[in-house]
């Protein structure tokens, strides 16, 4: 048997996520709301203490950048003079259930809107303010917050109309096989969630807790952050912040979570 | 002052004469350790906040030392013996010789 | 054939099938050994003498709350307690914590006062690595404890 160099990295990939499957726990707890169906959130992976964090509000260092974000709001930014609450008021009544249903397709722009894009549109457009970098400490307070409105909504992304595009899109991609391992975003996520990759246990992958805290960025990351490191992980070349292909990837995984509940800010590993 | 520093703290409002309460604080800091390397390779110096201190009516109730082992974002709970209303204060200086400050009201009845 | 020969007879393809074997066998959830370059028992007694002098610690009194294996080292919760009735003559007047596996042992220094009301604290730390977490306790009529407790941390996988 001869095999060439991706085959024979594919295979030390494949036996490391083989041998994982062995060792994963036959788990029969309850996860209440973070468990659909066969949906489950990356909370019910997670150690005990690390969810302990994240549920209480206080302990929740995630907070910290919500708390930034509430003030952003209502802080006057750009040549019109407005702030965020000059239109849209009190956030906690206009931005709940924004991230439950976002991304959405905006007849207007004529594309996908993750609510980065969306606030990025706002502050050009409306406060004819400079836009924020996606990863920049503004933007990921002002997701924090923004998405921290809707905490415990259940997902509900719409996938017809103009956004099935996006969705068959992000579904393909989810599928295709990328990078030197030659692997796709399922081999992990699809097929061995549960599994225990080296000593870290690999997850179904759900969005519904973005921007999530994590314990190795010691900070709060976007959800293309997480699909960056993912792509790299299989030895592929990541894509843009807020590229096409990963605002579609993300109204799929964002799915693939329907009716998990928002739990941003969440914390993970 | 590192950038963006922004503490946060929980003391319960109201209290009984005598009761221990729980406070619990956070605080924005990315406590850098001084031996991770930066993408040039070289050392990032060490930035931390290494001291924070609690007074109640001026008077000192819990003070903490820090090293770099404390994690970023430090987060401290405690505890302190009420006897009588008044202010929690609450200080934490860097190693640039920064100090944050925040306060916090209780009623004691 | 000699070892060195069978090594060299050992094709790029083999050498990789060998390394694939060895990680099969560590996805069985490794943790980090402590010790290489880090701190060890040596260091983190100098450091409590330091702090303590020449002092003896007996056990007892204090409690630490740590988890058993830690998810990630960036951040593991501590807790600590000591038994003590925290009267203006009878208190705990320190509490420090150590990491006898880090690059450099010292985590933190609590100091309490009879306004405390119960000597107990919780914080999150940074461990290099599979350790021990020693605490020593200073109480007001200068006698000393100590306690310590091993927690294991794993090794990152995507989580690096």
């Amino acid at each position: 048997m001869k095999m060439n160099w991706k085959q024979v990295t594919f295979v030390a990939a494949a036996c490391a996520v083989c041998a994982s499957v062995f060792v994963s726990s036959a788990n029969a707890a309850d996860w209440g709301q973070y468990e659909v169906d066969d949906r489950r959130s990356g909370f019910t992976y997670m150690t005990d203490e690390s969810r302990a964090m994240q549920v209480d509000s206080f302990q929740n260092p995630g907070m910290i950048w919500v708390e930034q974000g509430a003030e952003l709001w209502t802080e006057v930014n750009g040549k019109a003079g407005k702030s965020c609450a000059s239109c849209h008021e009190d956030a906690t009544a206009a931005m709940k259930g924004v991230a439950a249903r976002y991304p959405v397709y905006d007849e207007g722009a004529k594309t996908l809107q993750s609510v980065e894009t969306q606030i990025n549109h706002c502050l050009e457009n409306n406060m004819q303010a400079e836009p924020y970098k996606w990863e920049s400490t503004e933007m990921l307070s002002m997701t924090s917050f923004i998405n921290n409105q809707s905490l415990g909504m259940p997902v509900d992304v719409k996938i017809d109309g103009p956004a099935a595009e996006w969705y068959e899109k992000g579904k393909a991609f989810y599928y295709e096989r990328r990078g030197q391992l030659d692997m796709a975003c399922k081999h992990c996520h699809e097929d061995n969630a549960g599994g225990i990759i080296r000593a870290n246990t690999l997850t179904q992958g759900q969005v519904n807790g973005f921007p999530t805290y994590r314990l190795k960025w010691q900070k709060v990351g976007s959800i293309h952050r997480r699909f960056r490191g993912c792509n790299k992980q299989v030895r592929s070349a990541p894509f843009g912040y807020g590229s096409d292909e990963y605002l579609a990837l993300e109204l799929y995984v964002k799915w693939r979570g329907r009716g998990l509940p928002v739990e941003t800010p969440a914390v993970r590993n | 002052m590192a950038k963006g520093v922004k503490p946060r703290v929980r003391v319960p409002k109201k209290a009984a004469k005598g009761d221990i309460i729980e406070i619990k604080s956070l605080i924005s800091h990315k406590m850098e350790s001084g031996r991770r390397k930066g993408k040039d390779g070289k050392l990032i110096p060490r930035s931390i906040i290494n001291k924070m201190e609690v007074t109640f009516n001026g008077k000192p109730v819990f003070t903490a030392d820090w090293h770099p082992a404390i994690s970023a974002n430090p987060y401290m709970s405690f505890f302190a013996k009420v006897e009588e209303s008044g202010e929690f204060a609450f200080k934490w200086t860097d190693d640039d010789g920064s100090v944050y400050e925040k306060t916090a009201k209780i009623t004691v009845a | 054939m000699s070892t060195k020969q069978a090594l060299s007879a050992l094709t790029r393809r083999e050498a990789l099938m060998l390394a694939a074997g060895a990680t099969m066998v560590a996805a069985g959830g490794v943790v980090l050994k402590s010790g290489t370059a880090n701190a060890d028992e040596k260091m983190t007694n100098d450091a409590i003498m330091k702090l303590i002098g020449d002092k003896k610690p007996a056990d007892g009194k204090i409690t630490l709350e740590l988890p058993q294996i830690a998810e990630n080292g960036n951040t593991v919760p501590v807790g600590v307690s000591v038994d003590s009735p925290m009267t203006a003559d009878n208190y705990v007047k320190s509490v420090h914590l150590f990491a006898d596996g880090n690059p450099a042992p010292d985590v933190a220094s609590l100091h309490f006062t009879p306004m405390s009301g119960k000597a107990s604290a919780a914080t999150r730390i940074r461990l290099a690595g599979t350790q021990n977490i020693v605490a020593v306790a200073e109480m007001s009529d200068g006698s000393v404890y100590r306690a310590q407790q091993e927690v294991k941390v794993t090794i990152g996988g995507c989580g690096g």
